[in-house]
């Protein structure tokens, strides 16, 4: 892969609050999110030339198939070309990816990204069924296991082979419950104790409820124009220095060590290299925490710590806010919420509030670069951008 | 022709309630009901009988040690098959790697059906049309609850191999009584059966199970005292034993074949796990009478001799005895929810 | 209730899910399961062959789960696992004949021919594999069976 031909920076962002929205559908959530980001960019909507949202399941959660003609109609935006992008719980990550190499081919000045899921309007189980689409259906729903379960799984192996142990999966969502309290956006906005995250019901052993992020209804949107021109609309635009993507087998069941992911390694690898950075030069990132065990070995994988210390770092207090490499300040998809398309995004939004000082009782001080980790299924997808307030070296 | 049992295997599932649990229920006499059948065995909520048919007739296929493709026929027979229309035989043939050159059919005649089985298969083999047949035995019959034969309904499975080739024992002779004598039965749409209480007995069991004994040994030539092992249709421990009285049987003999105090009654696999059990102990050349019974009525005798491939054999698969120790407990509301009698319960 | 798959879906996998049946690349002497068409390790130089895998192996790693998909719901609490399969192929499948609590990453298991579940009370009956704990014949052979 190579460098893109142009860079890309964000103009402008908006999301809705993540959680049970009895009263929006999918139209709502896509509007709202729009609507606030094109007055963030402070740009007419004629200026959008080409959508780009993801959304991982509109057809089994609301019916709705052809969901980029869904986008363009409901905000207006007829006749301009409109893209649905799909990869589970990484869709609107991969969106932006699309937006990037759009701008970079040199073909569009201005793209509107971001990804919506309305996930209430279908009972539990069936749910429980349409999220499992992200795993192998043939091979692993197709026998039982369930999405908690495949995290389960990997959880039970790490605990085998690093000795994780069930208090530090429990810190992970004490952590993100803790920094939710200051997101205005969040699902969840009031803490949890440890005791409360292991007194909660097994979902699948050894995963209970408070390991497992929340279904959601939200929706995020981003505007990207090309970094050159970037400041004509902002004087804070954020660059886009690193989108990368990589894939892995679509069964958990297929790969030789569980405890890592293999698109995880990769990505990482691509990403800083094409950024010019290390691991060290992050300042806070937003790493994929669909279960607290994802975070633990994602954290391992994107080079946070070393492997089998993921457990370690968070029981030290090296991820909280004002720790060594502040994780998921949002709250993470376990406390803001994981509408699963517009979770990516989401993450995007977070990552431009705090580089742009907005952050609030969150900020993260001194922030300057960024990197966000989205992955799909079980890894099977894993997208990776590193924002920063610098186009150039860190 | 001589014909022959090839390979023969055994399926018993894990799962045991306790008489005395059932009788605690509904107030009855734990000590009378115990003395009749001890425990029974129970099929999980994913077992039925095609799954306890492939597990006894992979064994079989593992005791005679041939390519499944020769497997000619295949028929299961039981009272409660998964689906009234659309076969088990066919998914056992298909889990068999039998598939696609055979003959295939469900049968039903109450607890004989198995039986019956062998019968056909016999033909089939004497006659040279075919090479090998399996004819097996399943159920995981339904007593319904509160009813007296809801302590000893229980889940099983036998299978045979037949052939003319490598047995392991030969099928000297069969014959049988039938008359209808409606002593047990359950129409279509019902979900229990329902039985005639103690006409049960005397005009059902006992004439049958006792005609046919006493006609094979007429038409074989033989007595009582030329066969080393019985084995008889067992619905409680008390009604073969009666026939063993009767015949002038030492009790001792049927003691291998007498399973019905610890799995219960186990239908159309009964008396064939009775002839599995005697199998898995018996030496070469001795003989076993084996006499079944089928509700409606009927009953199929067969003088069965042991070959000396017998020792060779029998432990290629899983012996009955391990099955029937290797067991775990359950009340009566876990039984409830494995044989799905709880209303409501989604699929 | 839910919506039912036409049977032609559930008719393909029935050889393999019976028989446990995969593949095995020829060139490297890798397996899997289920049947793959192209080797992911050797692509164009790989050499499929069909593979019936014996049933037994070890856990690799294992849950139990407790809030089911449509279809499971009678079956919960139920243990899941990663199986290495003595071949070489890993596969995803059930643990059953034994309590949670008795299961252990190492455990050797055999397969075991099982219902999968049913699709609604009138819908097809799905069959296919499963593992329970691996036993021991009686005799002195001590063959595992």
């Amino acid at each position: 892969m190579k460098l893109p031909a142009r860079d890309v920076a964000i103009i402008g962002v908006g999301i809705t609050k993540y959680g049970e929205h009895w009263n929006l559908g999918l139209k709502d959530l896509i509007t709202e999110a729009g609507i606030k980001a094109i007055q963030d960019a402070k740009i007419s909507g004629n200026d959008i030339e080409l959508i780009v949202g993801g959304s991982m399941s509109s057809g089994m959660f609301v019916g709705q198939e052809h969901t980029g003609a869904l986008f363009a109609d409901q905000m207006g935006l007829n006749p301009k070309p409109a893209i649905r992008t799909e990869a589970a719980c990484a869709s609107s990550s991969v969106a932006l990816r699309v937006g990037v190499m759009a701008i970079a081919s040199g073909m569009y000045d201005c793209v509107a990204v971001g990804g919506a899921e309305k996930m209430t309007d279908v009972y539990g189980s069936q749910a429980t069924t349409t999220l499992a689409g992200a795993m192998d259906r043939d091979n692993e729903a197709y026998f039982g296991l369930t999405f908690p379960g495949v995290y389960a799984l990997m959880a039970k192996r790490h605990m085998h082979q690093y000795g994780t142990t069930r208090e530090q999966l429990a810190m992970v969502a004490v952590k993100n419950h803790g920094n939710a309290v200051h997101n205005p956006h969040a699902q969840y906005r009031s803490p949890i104790t440890i005791d409360e995250v292991l007194k909660s019901p097994l979902v699948a052993d050894p995963l209970r409820l408070l390991d497992c992020s929340p279904i959601a209804d939200g929706a995020a949107c981003i505007i990207i124009v090309p970094a050159e021109v970037a400041k004509n609309y902002t004087d804070t635009p954020i660059y886009i220095r690193a989108s990368v993507q990589a894939s892995d087998t679509l069964g958990l069941y297929m790969r030789k060590d569980i405890t890592t992911i293999n698109a995880n390694l990769h990505a990482a690898k691509l990403a800083y290299q094409m950024a010019g950075v290390t691991p060290a030069d992050m300042h806070f990132a937003e790493v994929h925490d669909c279960f607290t065990i994802n975070e633990i070995i994602s954290c391992e994988d994107l080079g946070f710590c070393k492997k089998g210390d993921g457990g370690k770092i968070i029981q030290e207090g090296e991820t909280h806010i004002g720790g060594r490499i502040p994780i998921n300040t949002s709250g993470g998809l376990k406390a803001k919420g994981h509408p699963v398309g517009a979770t990516g995004a989401g993450q995007i939004v977070e990552l431009v509030e705090q580089l742009r000082g907005e952050a609030g009782k969150r900020q993260v001080a001194g922030a300057e670069t960024a990197l966000a980790h989205n992955l799909g299924g079980s890894g099977s997808t894993v997208v990776i951008h590193i924002l920063s307030r610098n186009r150039g070296k860190v | 022709m001589t014909v022959g049992i090839v390979g023969y295997g055994a399926y018993v599932p894990r799962w045991r309630i306790k008489s005395a649990s059932i009788a605690e229920i509904w107030g009855s006499d734990k000590e009378r009901i115990g003395s009749l059948v001890g425990e029974k065995s129970v099929a999980s909520l994913d077992e039925d009988t095609v799954t306890m048919a492939v597990e006894a007739s992979r064994s079989a296929l593992l005791r005679a040690g041939i390519n499944p493709k020769d497997i000619g026929a295949v028929y299961v027979g039981s009272e409660s098959h998964p689906y009234v229309v659309k076969p088990s035989s066919s998914i056992v043939a298909e889990a068999l790697d039998a598939t696609p050159e055979l003959t295939a059919a469900d049968l039903e005649f109450a607890c004989k059906a198995g039986t019956a089985a062998i019968q056909i298969v016999m033909g089939l083999i004497e006659s040279g049309r075919t090479r090998y047949g399996m004819a097996i035995g399943s159920d995981t019959a339904q007593g319904r609850p509160g009813d007296e034969l809801e302590y000893t309904a229980a889940s099983g499975a036998a299978a045979f191999l037949l052939g003319a080739e490598g047995m392991l024992a030969v099928l000297d002779d069969t014959y049988s009584y039938c008359t209808d004598t409606p002593d047990f039965w359950r129409r279509e749409g019902e979900e229990f059966p329902r039985h005639g209480g103690r006409f049960t007995g005397g005009p059902a069991y006992f004439t049958h199970v006792l005609a046919a004994t006493k006609g094979l040994l007429e038409k074989t030539g033989t007595t009582v005292k030329d066969y080393d092992h019985f084995v008889f249709h067992q619905p409680n421990s008390k009604f073969p034993l009666k026939v063993a009285e009767i015949l002038g049987i030492p009790k001792e003999k049927l003691a291998p074949g007498l399973l019905v105090s610890k799995i219960g009654n186990t239908y159309s696999a009964a008396s064939m796990l009775g002839l599995a059990a005697t199998l898995d102990i018996a030496k070469p050349g001795e003989k076993i009478l084996l006499t079944s019974f089928g509700s409606g009525a009927g009953s199929d005798s067969f003088s069965i001799t042991v070959t000396d491939a017998i020792e060779e054999k029998r432990g290629k698969a899983r012996l009955l005895k391990e099955m029937i120790d290797a067991k775990q407990y359950i009340g009566y509301a876990e039984y409830l929810k494995f044989r799905k009698k709880l209303k409501g319960v989604l699929a | 209730m839910y919506e039912e798959k036409a049977v032609a879906f559930h008719w393909r996998g029935f050889k393999e899910r019976y028989g446990l049946l995969g593949s095995k690349c020829e060139s490297c002497g890798r397996h899997y399961f289920p049947a793959r068409v192209i080797c992911p390790g050797c692509r164009r130089k790989g050499k499929m062959k069909g593979v019936k895998f014996s049933g037994k192996g070890k856990i690799y790693s294992f849950t139990v789960v407790r809030t089911p998909p449509t279809g499971f719901e009678i079956f919960i609490p139920y243990i899941m696992a990663i199986v290495d399969l003595d071949e070489g192929a890993r596969v995803v499948s059930q643990v059953v004949d034994c309590k949670p609590e008795e299961v252990e990453i190492g455990m050797q298991v055999e397969s075991c021919f099982r219902k999968i579940r049913e699709e609604n009370k009138s819908g097809l009956i799905l069959y296919g594999f499963k593992f329970r704990p691996a036993r021991k014949s009686n005799l002195s052979e001590g063959k595992q069976l």
